[in-house]
């Protein structure tokens, strides 16, 4: 499913990734697990195409991501990449619905209601439909930011340190819900963090 | 859950904001819209009415006021002047055609001009209905006067003293014995009969023929020379004014002109404003945005969507606000044009469209274009992998 080599990034003059190679099953969760600095967001960067390492493959569902041209990565991510980022970030002026349209419009897919209303309803958030984002406690935007990454059954779900800033039944509620809607997509599941708490859930890692 | 609502989202959650920059707009642009359409429809209205008087003879006074009263009936006469000595100046070889008119009355707001048969063909007006009049407290309606009294041949009415409605009315009915075609021109705004009925009316001592008094002759010129001798003669020899139209409405707008461009600076200043301040708001939402920006790059928004999200929040807020403005404007001046013929007999209509118009809404949109493109082309160069380094 996710398949690196050789990969190398180098900002500065400097390099600030080395993956010499890695592989992740279908379906499989596995942690990326290193200090901050050491490279973690600059490989779900690179995977989701937001950038272009200095060399290297990175190949998703069979696909040369390294490869894309701009547009295509930009198509690719919103097609095949589901990313829960570190802040959660919702965009607050429009509903916890509409954030999910929109994610689901920029696919170019089509929106499909009752899938989102599906989506809602597996995180138990239905009732949250219609509120706007900025009005939602963190847990609710948790929830709501894991129902977006999945909202277009990715093939690939990356959460960029999802627990760092939560305590340890928090942390054990956040990874639960990522596993288990991860798992009800479809899609793999990629966590990068510095948080050792999270080890007993994964049985694959990269330490960067 | 498109960019396009997006954008109208963003715009909606902060009402105040975009309320302060739309009424900006719209003050600005409907101020230009008033002006260009006031003073577009005064300026063909003055020469409509103006069209074929070379020049206007009364009595001394202001010659703008002459022109005001006799050629626009829009002021009081300076005074009448004897018409024996007007009838000299009519018999002067440069003079092609000259027909005195006589003020005093109105009816219901409508002045009733006393005049001679040849007025008709001097302003080229044609009978709709009936015919000339012909002797004393007879009337012919303009079309407007008219279709306002609902008079129509055979209609008697009193004159009233005074060129205002309400003033004492005479004893002595006019009877209507035609009515004019429409010309466009100051003449479908007036009562007109013969110089007799005028002095019988007042009771002018000697009334009839060459012993009575007129307010004004009105001048065509046989050759343009005219226009370089005879004012300059009848000024310096006689004790007549002669005031030429052309040149006061010229003075008219020039004096009006200050205060225009006045409003006009005001208009820009406001408009100059707003872009600056529609600018000022889209790049600090820039910057409060730059996560959202960011959130939509990782979700697959191309960068060029980014620019189009940004500049559409500035050209909606812009189009609206030139609708708005438009709608101000046009407003504004019909509000205008029925208190001035409520109460001036002058009218404008906001129901019209002045060509420039279109100029003033291609500008001003333009501008808002240029405004958004700064902010927008920041927006489409964002890093997107910022939400991954927060």
């Amino acid at each position: 499913m996710l398949e690196i080599r050789d990969l190398r990034h180098d900002y500065a003059g400097r390099t600030v990734l080395s993956v010499p190679a890695w592989e992740v099953a279908k379906g499989e969760a596995s942690v990326v697990l290193g200090p901050s600095g050491s490279g973690k967001s600059t490989l779900l960067a690179a995977i989701s195409g937001l950038l272009r390492p200095t060399s290297g493959s990175i190949r998703v569902a069979g696909e040369e991501v390294t490869a894309l041209s701009p547009v295509a990565r930009d198509a690719f991510r919103a097609r095949r990449v589901g990313l829960v980022p570190q802040t959660l970030h919702l965009i607050g002026v429009i509903s916890v619905r509409d954030n999910l349209r929109l994610a689901a419009s920029l696919a170019g897919g089509g929106v499909d209601e009752k899938w989102i209303d599906a989506c809602l309803a597996a995180l138990g958030i239905g009732d949250l439909s219609s509120r706007h984002a900025a009005d939602l406690s963190v847990g609710e935007a948790q929830r709501v930011a894991i129902a977006r990454a999945v909202v277009n059954r990715p093939a690939l779900v990356l959460a960029d340190e999802p627990t760092s800033a939560l305590d340890d039944a928090s942390c054990e509620q956040a990874l639960a819900l990522l596993l288990q809607h991860s798992a009800a997509a479809g899609a793999t599941l990629l966590v990068a963090t510095h948080d050792r708490r999270v080890l007993p859930h994964f049985t694959r890692r990269l330490e960067l | 859950m498109s960019l396009a609502r997006l954008a109208w989202a963003y715009l909606a959650s902060r009402p105040l904001l975009t309320a302060l920059h739309l009424t900006m707009l719209a003050l600005g642009v409907g101020t230009m819209v008033f002006l260009l359409l006031a003073t577009g429809q005064a300026e063909r209205r003055l020469g409509r009415d103006a069209v074929g008087v070379d020049l206007v003879v009364g009595a001394k006074g202001s010659p703008l006021q002459l022109i005001l009263s006799s050629v626009l009936h829009l002021d009081v006469p300076t005074g009448n002047i004897p018409r024996a000595e007007a009838m000299k100046v009519a018999a002067d070889p440069l003079v092609a055609l000259a027909v005195p008119i006589a003020l005093g009355d109105s009816h219901r707001g409508y002045r009733i001009v006393g005049t001679e048969a040849s007025f008709l063909p001097f302003y080229g007006a044609r009978l709709a209905t009936g015919r000339a009049f012909g002797r004393e407290m007879e009337a012919v309606l303009g079309a407007e006067a008219a279709r306002a009294t609902g008079y129509g041949a055979g209609a008697r009415f009193p004159g009233t003293h005074g060129l205002a409605d309400g003033g004492a009315a005479h004893a002595e009915d006019y009877t209507v014995v035609g009515v004019l075609a429409p010309t466009g021109t100051v003449v479908d705004r007036l009562v007109l009969t013969p110089l007799e009925s005028v002095w019988h009316t007042h009771a002018v001592a000697g009334g009839t023929g060459e012993a009575g008094e007129i307010t004004a002759l009105l001048v065509r010129y046989r050759t343009p020379i005219a226009a370089a001798v005879m004012p300059q003669r009848i000024n310096a020899t006689t004790a007549l004014q002669a005031a030429s139209p052309a040149y006061e409405s010229a003075r008219l707008m020039n004096l009006v002109g200050v205060g225009l461009d006045t409003m006009r600076a005001f208009a820009m200043i406001l408009l100059a404003s707003a872009a600056v301040s529609v600018f000022v708001a889209l790049t600090s939402a820039l910057q409060e945005r730059r996560y959202d920006l960011a959130l939509l790059r990782t979700l697959g928004a191309r960068p060029a969507s980014l620019f189009v999200l940004v500049a559409a929040e500035g050209v909606t807020l812009v189009i609206a606000g030139v609708i708005l403005g438009f709608a101000l404007g046009h407003g504004a001046t019909e509000l205008l044009g029925r208190w001035l013929a409520a109460t001036r007999s002058w009218s404008i209509t906001g129901l019209a469209w002045e060509p420039a118009e279109f100029t003033i809404a291609v500008a001003v949109i333009a501008a808002g274009i240029a405004t958004s493109l700064i902010p927008a082309f920041q927006a489409y160069r964002r890093d997107p992998a910022i939400l991954l380094k927060r």
